[in-house]
This record gives C-alpha cells, structure tokens and sequence, in this order.
C-alpha cells in the first residue's frame, strides 16, 4: 500500500515540470485570455470595465475580421492538399533507387531549414513585376505583365505558393521516414500476386502511411493559421485587406491598435477554430486509420 | 579650435561636477533603424562621446527594431513598470504614447532661455507633428519628407531637359508620357513615374493632398477629413496615373522594391523619402536628381520619420540627465553629421550653416533639397488611435489603387470608420 502511494508521488512528481509550464504559459494565458474578452480595452479616461459580449459583437460586425477569416479559409485550402500532395510525390521520388538522391533530398529540405522572413524577401523580388524572375520566365513565353502582389486577384495566390514551397519539404522528411518503415515482404507479395502500380499504392502504401498523413494534416491545419511572417514582409495584409490572415490580424489589433480586449475575443476565435480541427482530426479520423 | 575644445571641455567638467549626477545618472535609450548604413555604429559613437564629454552620466543605446517594433516594445516595457528614459519613436506616434499615458512633455524641464531658444531652433514643419494642446512631447532627430528623384539619362533620352524636374502635376503627367515606353507587343518596358502604395499608402497620398491645398486632419487629433472634396479629387489624381493617363504602373507598387526599379531603369521618376538619398547615391549607375514634389495648386509634402519621447516613469535626474543627452545630440554640428551619415534631413536650420554641411551640400547640391522643400511641409496624418485611423485610410486608398472602389467610394468609407474611432475623442 505504501508502496504504491509512494509510486503515485513519484510519478505526478516526474510529471510536475511539464506540467507546470504547461499550466504556467498554455492553460494560463488561454484562461486569461477568454477572461479579457469580455472587458473593454482600458484608456487613459476610462478604465477597463466588463462589457460582457460586447467585443463578439463589434466583431460580427467587423468587415475586416470576416475578410480576414474568409482569406484564412481559402489560404488553408490552398496550402495543405497541395503541400502534402507536393511532399508525398517527392518523398516517393526521392526514396526510389536514383542518382544524386542525397542532394534532391537536401534541396527539398533547404526551404524548410531557412527563416520565413528571409525567404520572404527573397520572394518579394521573384514576384517584383517587369524584372522580377516570375516576370522574366513569364516574359520569354511572352506572357503580358503581371502585377503578383499588388493585384486583388493574384496577391494571396503568391503568398499560398510561399507557404506550400516551404512547407511541402518538411511534411516530405516524415513520408520519406515513413516509406522507409514500409515492410518490403509486402510489395513483394503483391508482386507475386500480380498487382499494378496504381494497385500496390492504393492498397498498401497509402493505408499504411495513413499515420503519417494525419500527423502531417494536424501540422498542416496549424501552420495554415499559424504563419504569418512573410505576410508582414510581402503585403502587410494589403491591398486593401486581400492578403490579411486572422492571426496577422490579431496582431495588428494588439500590437498596432493596443485594443487588449478586441484581440483576447479575436484570439478565442482562433483558439476555437484550432481546438474544432483537432477534436475532428483526432476523434473522427483517428478512428479510420490503420496502427500497426 | 583645440583651445576652444580645452575650454568648452573644462566648463562641462565644471558643470558636470557641480551638478547631481556626479554619483552616476544611467538613461537608457531605445531607437530604431529604418535606413541603410552602421547606424547602430554611428549610435554607439555618438553615446561613448557624450559620456566622454559629461561624466557620471551613462547613456545606454538600446537597438529596438523598426519603428513598428520599437514602439511595441517602448509601450510592452512601459506596462511592464520598466521603460526606457526616453525613445525615438515616430512623430506620428504621439497621441498614442500619450493616450497611454506613458511620456511627460519637454516643457516642465525647459526652464532658462537657452533651453527655449533651443526648442525653438527646430524647423516649424518638424515641430508640427511634435506639439499638441500648448505643449512640445516630442524633440526632432531622424526626420525626413517625399522627395522626386528623376533619371536624367532617360529625360535626355526622351527629349527632355535633364536639368529640369517636372514642377506641376501636368508637367509631371506630360513628362510621364514621353517617359513611358512601350514594346511591339503592348508591354511597358519602361514607367514614368512611380508613388508606392503598398504598407504606408496615407504618407505619400498626403503629398499628392497637400498640393491640392487640403489637410486630412483637425490640430488636435480627434477629426479626420477624408471625404472632402478635394481629397477625393487628389485620390481620383493619383489612381488616374495608371488609369487614364498609363504613366504609372497598375495595383499597388511595393515601397521597398521602388528604388530597385529606379535603379533597374523600369521606371524614370519615382516618389520616396529623403532618408533613401545615401541609397540612391551608392547604388544609381546613372545621373540622377532630386527634386521638391510637383505642384497641384502649391508645393506639398507630409514630414515623416522620428523624434526623442521622455518616459514618465524616469526620476528627476533621469529627466535632467536625458535632457542635456538630447540638447546635446541636436546641436547644430551633431544635426548635420547625423543628416550626412542617414540622409535624414538635418533638424535645425543652423545645422546647415556649419561648415560641415556648407561643404557637403557644394559637393552634393541634391541633399539640400529636402530642406528648401519644409517651407512647404505639413504635419503627418496623426490621431488619436492613430494606426488603426490611419489604417481606415489605407484600406480606403488600395481599394481605389487596385479598382475595387471608385476614389469618392472609398474615401467616404474611410470616413465613416475614422468617424466612428475618433468620436470618443471629442467631448
């Protein structure tokens, strides 16, 4: 008996570091940010005071909270099939029998290696118009001018394909391990069997890589709310709010605005979205994939 | 000259022994870098010689980023019980520093006559953006206006006169036109004229506002005046650069690449800050001016860039202390070194009389532009709740830029955002 209460101590004690800095910089500020939205931001002649829902409703009301919403949902769509489709089709490339195999792997990994507001400048002059590289490639087809990022149309496409040629490296290294994992017995009997390509990778590479693809979905759904770095380099949200993601706008309302309280109700809007795709990808997916 | 420097250093010694710092004052000093160069190197130069000069105070530059980061972190340091004794922050940032109760005016440390006849040396168009309700909050440093910097090569190439800038808004347009070149195929391989619209888009429309004789915004910060008429006439001048006239590129030109395309020959004439001189210097490989924006009804350009802010959580020798520092770092022979090493323009009209100056200005006639230009200058849009006042205005002008909205359209709509923030500020 006293043993056991003994490993009871022990074990919560193993687990107290993790834990307070969990409480400490997660459960805490998450806590307290829920708290603040329902305050109004302090000003000099008037002090913070309760407001109840009054941040959630200026923000139904915020044209530019819905755009940047909508422009987070589209950039989301544009980013993560792409980038995971991008990194399956190198991984398997990459992972077959080929000259130079280390140096293609090294050059799909570099992206992910160098620092977002780097490679966003970099990219700020690909998309320059007239000289830009973009422009000269385009330019040698005789494709008319184009103005990448300063147009409506085209600015958020540019950033999307920022986003997918830095991630797509990274989500690579996991297939890669994983193709690696894949028992070769299997191939071997469905070669036996006589099955095609298409076959092989339909009834067992894809299953079995579906682990991977949930983990590599998961860092995909954060990171399409969660970079925003080449946004303040390219755009900064504009023109005219075309490129403004909602965390990119949490941070202009905190950091621009100073309005603390306008912000906690933003974030919790992100925070929502964030837990919802979580509890879909890891209680409804989660189910359907095969575990070894 | 070494007598006068044994002197002057004697009477500081003197001073600064008979004073209450002599057991060691520290000020600490954020300030950010927004133009090329070692700045931080000039920065740190210039704290070690005044320490020199003025013992048992210790000055300590702090690097703070961009003028975003630095106010950020200036305001975060503030609420954190912990600012700096003072700042350069953006002249533009008065109201909010002092919404947020976080700086003291100059005014109760400026007691004898030199001190007054000090805050006076300042240029009146950079002392616009630095008073408000009787009081002076923020002291001139890193200052500058929009300029227009011309390719001569490409003037004498379309059969203008290298030597002359266009003076008018029509010149500038008629110019634009033999400037703007076109290939077989309809591509433009070469613009006009070029005035940036991406991240800041309100400190340039104010040139092009300016000239049509109209400002945007009350003395005191809690009006804005965006839909009147001839702002939106101005709006509807600049969108029709690209739109009716062709002189000017489509949608919204990135700030940061403009002086690249000026140097890569894509565009002739360009619109940009002054503190973008030294860069153009290095880098055109051609002959180049520099000229005052052209007129609309008059000459007109908005100030920009940064002033000294002091902190209101300092002690009585800290202010003191920081003020001697301040005083110290704006004489006229400090004003004119630091204009020559950034391209800032230098503060004081004296600071252009040293010799220093005199003899840049012969080698550089260009630089001095800038100055002939403040007689014209007005204060940069600035409000209470200024960024996101500001930010009703720049959504409202890419909207234009980029064909969204009509410029009558937009502009009300940025009003009616401006109206709604700026409300609570008056009463």
């Amino acid at each position: 008996m006293k043993n056991r209460v003994a490993a009871q101590v022990h074990g919560w004690l193993l687990l107290l570091p993790a834990a307070v800095l969990l409480a400490a910089f997660t459960h805490y500020p998450a806590v307290a940010t829920l708290w603040n939205s329902f305050y109004s931001t302090a000003k000099p002649n008037r002090p913070s005071a309760f407001s109840g829902l009054d941040n959630y409703r200026e923000m139904a009301n915020d044209p530019v909270f819905w755009q940047s919403l909508t422009n987070n949902l589209w950039f989301a769509l544009g980013t993560i099939p792409v980038s995971i489709a991008l990194a399956l089709l190198m991984a398997a490339w990459v992972n077959g029998k080929l000259r130079g195999r280390a140096f293609l792997r090294l050059a799909y990994f570099v992206p992910t290696v160098l620092p977002m507001i780097a490679v966003a400048n970099i990219w700020l002059f690909f998309f320059t118009p007239q000289y830009g590289l973009l422009e000269q490639l385009t330019g040698l087809i005789g494709v008319p001018n184009q103005y990448w990022l300063g147009s409506r149309e085209t600015a958020l496409g540019c950033l999307i394909v920022v986003t997918v040629w830095k991630e797509a490296g990274f989500f690579m290294i996991f297939y890669l391990a994983a193709f690696q994992s894949i028992s070769p017995a299997l191939y071997e009997a469905a070669a036996l069997e006589g099955a095609g390509r298409w076959t092989v990778f339909r009834r067992i590479t894809f299953p079995l890589l579906m682990p991977t693809t949930l983990f590599v979905l998961v860092n995909a759904v954060i990171n399409s709310f969660r970079l925003v770095d080449h946004i303040v380099v390219m755009t900064k949200g504009g023109p005219d709010n075309t490129t403004s993601l909602l965390l990119y706008y949490i941070y202009e309302v905190a950091f621009k605005f100073w309005d603390a309280g306008y912000a906690s109700a933003l974030t919790m809007v992100l925070l929502v979205l964030l837990a919802g795709a979580a509890i879909l990808q890891f209680g409804f997916l989660e189910r359907r994939i095969h575990y070894r | 000259m070494l007598k006068r420097c044994i002197t002057a250093g004697l009477a500081a010694t003197a001073l600064a022994a008979s004073t209450l710092w002599a057991q060691g004052t520290e000020i600490s000093f954020y300030y950010p870098v927004a133009v090329g160069g070692p700045i931080t190197k000039i920065v740190d130069g210039l704290a070690a010689d005044f320490e020199k000069e003025n013992p048992g105070i210790k000055v300590k530059p702090i690097y703070s980023g961009t003028y975003q980061e630095s106010i950020v972190k200036a305001l975060t340091a503030n609420k954190a019980g912990e600012p700096p004794v003072i700042s350069v922050l953006l002249s533009t940032d008065m109201y909010t520093l002092i919404d947020e109760d976080a700086i003291v005016p100059w005014d109760e440390m400026i007691r004898s006559d030199p001190d007054r006849a000090w805050v006076k040396s300042f240029f009146p168009g950079f002392m616009e953006n630095s008073q408000t309700g009787g009081k002076t909050w923020g002291i001139p440093f890193q200052r500058s206006t929009v300029v227009l910097y011309w390719n001569k090569e490409l003037f004498k190439e379309a059969g203008l006169d290298p030597n002359k800038p266009p003076a008018t808004w029509s010149e500038m347009v008629d110019y634009a036109k033999k400037l703007t070149k076109k290939d077989a195929s309809g591509n433009v391989s070469q613009w006009g004229v070029q005035v940036p619209s991406s991240g800041f888009p309100y400190w340039l429309f104010q040139g092009f506002t300016t000239q049509n004789n109209v400002i945007l915004m009350n003395k005191e910060g809690t009006q804005t005046f965006y839909d009147h008429p001839a702002v939106i006439e101005a709006l509807g001048f600049w969108v029709d650069l690209s739109r009716k006239h062709g002189v000017m590129k489509p949608g919204i030109i990135e700030w940061g690449t403009t002086p690249k395309d000026f140097f890569e020959r894509k565009v002739a004439m360009m619109w940009t800050t002054t503190g973008n001189l030294t860069n153009v210097k290095t880098n055109a490989k051609f002959d180049f001016g520099v000229a005052m924006l052209p007129a609309g009804k008059r000459r007109g350009t908005p100030t920009g860039g940064g002033n000294f802010y002091l902190f209101k959580k300092s002690t009585p020798q800290q202010r003191e202390a920081a003020l001697r520092f301040v005083r110290w770092i704006t004489s006229p022979e400090r004003a004119a070194q630091w204009g020559i090493d950034t391209g800032y323009v230098a503060v004081r009209a004296d600071a252009w009389d040293t010799p220093l100056m005199t003899k840049y200005v012969q080698g550089f006639p260009q630089a001095a532009v800038a100055r002939d230009q403040l007689q014209y200058a007005v204060a940069e849009l600035s409000t209470h709740d200024n960024q996101r006042v500001t930010k009703a205005l720049n959504d409202g002008l890419q909207a234009a830029l980029t064909g969204a909205k009509t410029p009558e359209a937009a502009m009300k709509d940025a009003q009616r955002e401006a109206e709604r923030l700026l409300k609570a500020y008056r009463k």
